[in-house]
Parts: structure tokens; sequence; C-alpha cells
């Protein structure tokens, strides 16, 4: 496999952004890593992962859909919408690219969002393998390898030097654009590591959760549990689940008033907020159980009844660090199974 | 700071009823000139100037706000300008906290017999919020006229 | 000091004076403590946890579970006893429904600020005299309880419950905190380096509202930025202006109310220090309009209802700190 050593990674993230615009994951401060466009000198975190996730960079917080120039009585709709420029993620964790895969099913199905297909289109992928997995990781629940991670190409560390693969065409040329920075390795060190990671993840406090009977055929069983009262009971409804959460979709779309026009924008929503989904009638779910319940429903049950089994979370573990009143879905997980 | 010359502010003033608004008033029938970059709300007391009234002004395109009332004492609705005066005092204590700059923001008590006041007060505030250029620290970028 | 308290609380559940008992509950590793609801022995025995970790405010879930009929136990810390005061001034809570075991307060620990030193894949963390021994995935690691202590107790105000039926422990004093030590350094510098320090911290937010869901002085059944009617809702900020109002709105709308507890930070996903604001404001008040603590008593009025006709002009504002 082709490698470079550790440490001129510098060197190829000055190459790499010289032809399009490269986002790293940098250290913010001890122990919060969060992905930065690339400038000279800035270094890749140690943190095993970022506070928030990768879905950035394809489905933004906020992002305008069109702009209305109001005069007299007509209305004038302006598609503003601009040809994405090419532009590259570095470091992506297996588990983030994962929720890719998760994201496309909802966003790149007919009718296709052309702002998320944009982005998709212009976005090489380029993940990280682990090799120091968290207490609070369970990407393996989810049939995801760590060290095997995909997306257009994938980086593994071997503690010296970082090798590359190509998954896809577009990882391909993403290689092809640094070869000349790149030079064939012995990965044997690079086994070693892998082998070692997978001790780890064996002995992870998480390692024996499964997915076992989650899916669609239990809807009404899962629905009805008596165990909902009381996972829901210190649920604060604030919505930091779903915000660092890599595969949670929901949004909403709005009109700003600039005072001369009006600005269309959506932005991400939360299932745990009172007024998600109000309709003319008032709001479906009125209590924090049912809003609760909907959430880990959606990710465990509805999503892979819709997707062929896919789950709807990744294990990523960041709302196991998250939540203020620390409820995730691990505990939902092990409360419904419970007999 | 670099001003341009051509820098004209928006100025929000809001003028409580009974007092500020009648000083006004007053400064105009006796042709007083003030500044026309002055935008009056009138409302019915200071004390109904909610915070966020104050933000939204500077979002959509104000560059200074500034707060009229009756003198402490003279409320029209006895001690509605009590309220406002601590309300504000901490509002503006947090706004500097926060790196707005101070002259931005100013509260003046202006009866309705202070036609000359008022139009000092004006003119003088506009000045100063001129000098510091266009609101940047507390603009919504979206508001902005191109 | 937690046998103590299961062995009361199923005193108090046996008897019949409580039917329930709100308190912490252990989860999956040794950090993730969750506020829970207690409703026999079996489960108190099982689940109940009080320990270097729980450090989670339960005073603002007495708002939802006094509005159901019977009598609950709450386990307050001295910091929470305030929060529970204040909710009590504002109607907020029924005091009847609720019997108060007063418990000795912090330091609670952090487990960010042991994450932040690097230590990774942590299982277990014991306190052996001081010293922190942190169990990982990747071998055993050390680090000085004082290094990893939440930032809210580094800067304790008070070890005094000022509101309890019976004590478990010592009853403590109102302490000499370094609380705002921070603030004054802030207004110490140029306008332009407040704003820069505060546009970093409030870029970071990612409007989850774990801060105003778990203050305890935000209890609004319809909050202003969920009522399309206010014309300041919205759910994402979609940009700079928008993160700064935020943070500005909420700080003031708690001023005079807040306790000073600490949850807001100790909640923010993205560390943001927004206990800065709320102590911004408490020092305000200290110094323009004579010391006031928000629930040390149920009965006085806050400073934003109150005035006196000396009060002072909003114009010293321009006299004070540095421009």
């Amino acid at each position: 496999m082709l490698k470079i050593s550790k440490s001129r990674l510098g060197e190829l993230f000055d190459a790499v952004a010289a032809k399009q615009t490269l986002y790293i994951p940098t250290d913010r401060e001890p122990g919060a890593a969060e992905y930065k466009k690339y400038e000279s000198g800035m270094e890749l975190t140690k943190e095993l992962n970022t506070v928030r996730s990768a879905k950035d960079f394809f489905f933004p917080q906020t992002e305008n859909l069109a702009d209305f120039k109001i005069e007299g009585k007509t209305i004038e709709v302006k598609d503003i919408r601009e040809e994405c420029g090419d532009f590259v993620v570095f470091g992506v964790r297996a588990c983030d690219a994962r929720s890719f895969t998760i994201l496309d099913k909802v966003f790149l199905c007919e009718p296709v969002d052309s702002f998320y297909k944009n982005r998709r289109d212009h976005g090489t992928v380029v993940t990280m393998a682990c090799s120091r997995p968290a207490e609070t990781c369970f990407c393996q629940t989810f049939g995801i390898d760590p060290t095997s991670p995909e997306g257009d190409a994938a980086c593994f560390d071997d503690g010296e030097s970082i090798f590359f693969k190509a998954n896809t065409e577009k990882g391909q040329a993403f290689i092809d654009s640094i070869a000349s920075l790149l030079e064939e390795g012995d990965t044997a060190k690079l086994d070693e590591v892998n082998a070692k990671t997978k001790e780890i993840m064996a002995k992870l406090p998480l390692a024996k959760l499964s997915t076992g009977n989650f899916g669609g055929d239990k809807l009404n069983e899962y629905f009805n549990s008596d165990k909902w009262a009381e996972l829901s009971e210190a649920c604060l409804g604030c919505g930091t689940c779903t915000f660092v959460c890599p595969t949670c979709q929901c949004y909403d779309i709005r009109d700003f008033n600039t005072g001369h026009g009006i600005k269309r924008f959506r932005c991400w929503d939360s299932c745990m907020y009172s007024d998600f989904t109000k309709m003319a009638h008032g709001n479906p779910r009125l209590t924090q159980l049912e809003r609760f319940r909907q959430r880990f429903m959606h990710k465990l049950v509805y999503f892979p009844a819709n997707n062929n089994g896919e789950f709807g979370c990744v294990g990523c573990g960041r709302c196991l660090a998250k939540c203020p009143i620390s409820m995730n879905i691990v505990k939902v997980m092990k409360a419904l199974e419970e007999k | 700071m670099q001003v341009n010359e051509n820098f004209e502010p928006v100025i929000v003033a809001f003028c409580c009823n009974w007092c500020s608004y009648a000083g006004a008033d007053l400064s105009g029938t006796n042709r007083l000139n003030y500044p026309t970059n002055v935008k009056i709300i009138r409302v019915p007391c200071s004390c109904r100037v909610n915070p966020m009234f104050i933000l939204r002004a500077f979002q959509k395109g104000a560059d200074g706000v500034i707060i009229c009332g009756c003198h402490p004492g003279d409320c029209h609705y006895t001690s509605g300008n009590y309220f406002t005066r601590r309300r504000i005092t901490l509002l503006y204590s947090m706004l500097d906290f926060l790196g707005i700059e101070r002259n931005r923001t100013r509260l003046e008590w202006v009866s309705a017999a202070e036609g000359a006041k008022f139009a000092a007060t004006m003119e003088q505030f506009t000045a100063d919020v001129k000098a510091l250029g266009p609101n940047r620290r507390l603009e919504d970028l979206r508001c902005r006229k191109q | 000091m937690q046998e103590a308290m299961i062995k009361r609380a199923k005193e108090l559940l046996a008897d019949g004076s409580v039917d329930r008992v709100i308190g912490w509950k252990r989860g999956e590793f040794a950090y993730d403590i969750t506020p829970a609801v207690f409703t026999s022995a079996e489960e108190l025995e099982r689940d109940f946890v009080f320990d270097d970790f729980t450090a989670a405010n339960v005073s603002k879930y007495l708002v939802k579970e006094t509005a159901k009929e019977g009598k609950i136990l709450a386990f307050l810390k001295p910091c929470d006893t305030y929060s529970f005061n204040q909710l009590i001034k504002e109607h907020r809570i029924d005091r009847e429904k609720v019997y108060v075991v007063g418990i000795p307060g912090g330091p609670k620990l952090d487990i960010e600020k042991i994450k932040a030193k690097g230590i990774t894949g942590v299982l277990s963390v014991k306190n052996e005299d001081y010293t922190l021994k942190i169990e990982t995935l990747y071998g055993e690691e050390t680090m000085p309880f004082s290094e990893a202590v939440l930032d809210k107790c580094a800067s304790c105000k008070s070890k005094k419950h000022v509101a309890y039926d019976e004590l478990i422990g010592e009853d403590g004093d109102v302490l000499e905190s370094n609380r705002f030590d921070m603030v004054e350094k802030l207004e110490n510098m140029t306008a332009q380096e407040r704003f820069d320090f505060w546009r970093g911290q409030f870029s970071k937010c990612i409007r989850c509202n774990a801060c105003r869901n778990v203050c305890p002085a935000c209890t609004c059944e319809n909050c202003v930025f969920d009522n399309p009617k206010s014309g300041i809702d919205n759910k994402a900020a979609a940009d700079s202006f928008e993160e700064n109002m935020f943070h500005i709105i909420r700080a003031f709308h708690v001023a005079g109310r807040c306790t000073d507890c600490g949850e807001c930070s100790r909640v923010c996903p993205q560390h943001i220090p927004l206990h800065l604001l709320n102590r911004k404001f408490i020092k305000d008040i200290n110094e323009l309009y004579g010391e006031y603590q928000a629930g040390a008593d149920t009965t006085s009025r806050a400073p934003l209802t109150d005035y006196t006709k000396d009060d002072c002009e909003p114009s010293v504002v321009h006299e004070r700190g540095v421009e």
C-alpha cells in the first residue's frame, strides 16, 4: 500500500489544499476537536473523534434555499443554487463514514435533494481507521469495522506512517493527485496495530450489544413497552443528541424577512422539541415520552423497516458523551431488550 | 477607525408617549432641527421597551439605539421608568461586556417641555454613532443592504 | 453517604411519608449519571447512586413532579437548595409536596477534564486520598483530584443548605469564592478583545438548548424561542447575530433569578462558559443595587422586579471597566 511518513503530513495537506478546499479535524481546545478548513500549519487532532459530526459538510445546520424579492404586487423567486467547489474531508472515522450511506438513502432517493447532491458529488471523503476506540464506542453493533472504514479513500495509521487505500474512483483520483508524495510501504506493523485494535474492540464495555430483535416486525411490541416512561423521565427535550448525531436528518424550512426581501432557509430541527412537526391542528406528540419514543423507534425500528434492515445509528457514542442527563440509545436498547 | 465620509447612521429612538414623544413634537413645533437619521418608535412607557426590541433594531440595520422616557418620579404610570432604569442599565452593561461599543446605546430622560433637549440629544447621539461607523458587531449579515 | 441516603429513603417510603424519591441512577460507565425517580426499595437498592459524578441539579424536575399527586423525597446538595428556593418563590413548585433532605455538596468531578488530559477508554474512576486512580482500556492512569473538579465546584459560593426538612451530614457556611475573577478579567480587557473572545465562544454554539432546558430558572411552558409569535423563534443560529442574540436574551431573562448553580456550563456540549454571562449580571446587581443572592430566601423581590428612587443611571456603564 502507498504510504507517507506522519512527519510529512503537513506537506500532504498543503499539496491537497493547493488544488481544492481541505477540511481536517483539529483541536479546538484540549479534549475537543472540530473540522476546520485547513490552513498551513494546522495539525491533525489526536482526539478519537470530533464533537460535531461530518454530516455538516453535506447537510449543514442552516442553508439558504431560495430568495424572494417583493416589488409592489409581484414576487420574484430567485434560485440561488450554485455549483459547489470541490472539497476533501480528511480524517473521517468509520462511524461517520457509514452515516453518509444512511443520509444518502434519505436525500438521494426520489425526489433528489439537489442541495445535498451538489455537495455529495463535489466532496471526497477520506477516512481514517481507528486504533484507540473509546468506552463509548459501539460501531461493531451495527456491523461497522473501525479498522476498515468506508469512504472514497481510507487511511491507516501504524504509528509512524499513514497508509492509503482507494475504495472508489474518486478515492483513486485523490490518491493519484498526491502520488508524488507517497511511496510503497510494508504493512506488517499496520497488521499488528489492527490486530491489537481488534483485541481492544472485543473488550469494549459495549462489545456485546446487539441489534438482536430490533427491526420492523417488532413494531407494536416495542411501541407499547412500559419501559418508555422510565426512560424518558429525565429527558430535558433539549436536542443535543439530535445535533451531535451523524445520522439525524430532520429539518425545518422557514422564511426570514431581511427587511428588503425574504430568504427561505432550512435548518436542523429536533424531534425532541415541543413544536416539532407542528401542524395546523397542533402538535401530534404532546408529551416528552412520545417524542423520546419516536426518536428511538425511528432509529431502531422504522428506519430499518423502510431501508432493508439498515439501522439509523452508527454507534459513534456522541450521544453517550454529550447528553446532559446521560440518557442514550444504548440504555434504550438494553432496557427494551430486558425481559 | 476609518469612517466613510458619506456614512449616515440609522438611529432608532424609542420614545415614551407622554413625555419624550411630546418633547419631540415640541422640538418640531419650535422649528428646531434634529437629524433625519433618527427614526422614532412611540411606546406607551419607556418600560415597554423589551431588550429584544433593542437587539431587533440592531439586527434590522440600526447603528445606534436610544431610549427616551419621562424623568424618574414623573412617569405617567408612576413607576415604569424606574424599572426601565434598572433593566436598561443591566442590558447596556451586558452589551458592553460582549464588546459592543458603548456609544451605540443611550438612555435619556426628556420631558414634554424639553423640545430643545430632545433636538440636542439626537444631534449629539447621531454624531457619536457616526464617529463609530456602521454597526458590524451586532449586525445580521442577511439584513445588510447590498 | 450513599448508604445513609438509601437507608433514609427506604424508611420514608416505608412509613408512607413520601411515595417516591428523586435522586440519581447509575449508568453504563463510571460517570454517566441520570437523574431518576425511584418508587420502591428494590429500585433504590439496585440503581441509586451518590458519588463524585452526581453533579446534576434535580430541583427542576420537581416542577413536573409536584404537579402530580403524592409527596416526593428530594435529595438536594447546597447549591441545589438555592434553585429550590427560587422555584418556590416563583410558585413553580408546591412546597407541601416535597420532603427535602439536605446532603453534602461537592466538589464533583468532570469527566471532560479527565478526557482532556488524553485519558481515554475510561472504565472506572476511584478517589484514593485525592488522587484519582482511573482504570482504562489502555492501562491505569492517575491524576490529581483537584485537576478534575468541575468548574462550578471550583468556585463554590456556599455549602449552606438554605432549604431542608432534615439533613444528612453537616450543614456548611456561605463561602468567600473567586467566582467573579474571570468576569473581572474580561471587564478589564478592551471592547475589541471582549468581542473577539465572545465571538470565538458563541460561534461554537449549536443551539442545542441544553443550557436552557437544564436551567432551573428557565421554566416557561412556552419559551419565547419556541413561540412563532415572538418573531425570534429560531431553531438554528443562521448567522453571528442569532448566535449572540440567544445568549444575550436568555441571560437577561434569568437575570436576578439565576442562583449560579453552574448547570448551564456543565451541560454545554461545546464547553461555552455561559456562567460568565450570568455572573456578570450577578456582579452588576451586587455592585449597583446591593448584594443579592437569588434563592437564599423565598420572600425577597428579585432585583429586576424592584427599584429604588435613587438607582444609578445607565450612563454608569460609561464610567466602569475598560472601554
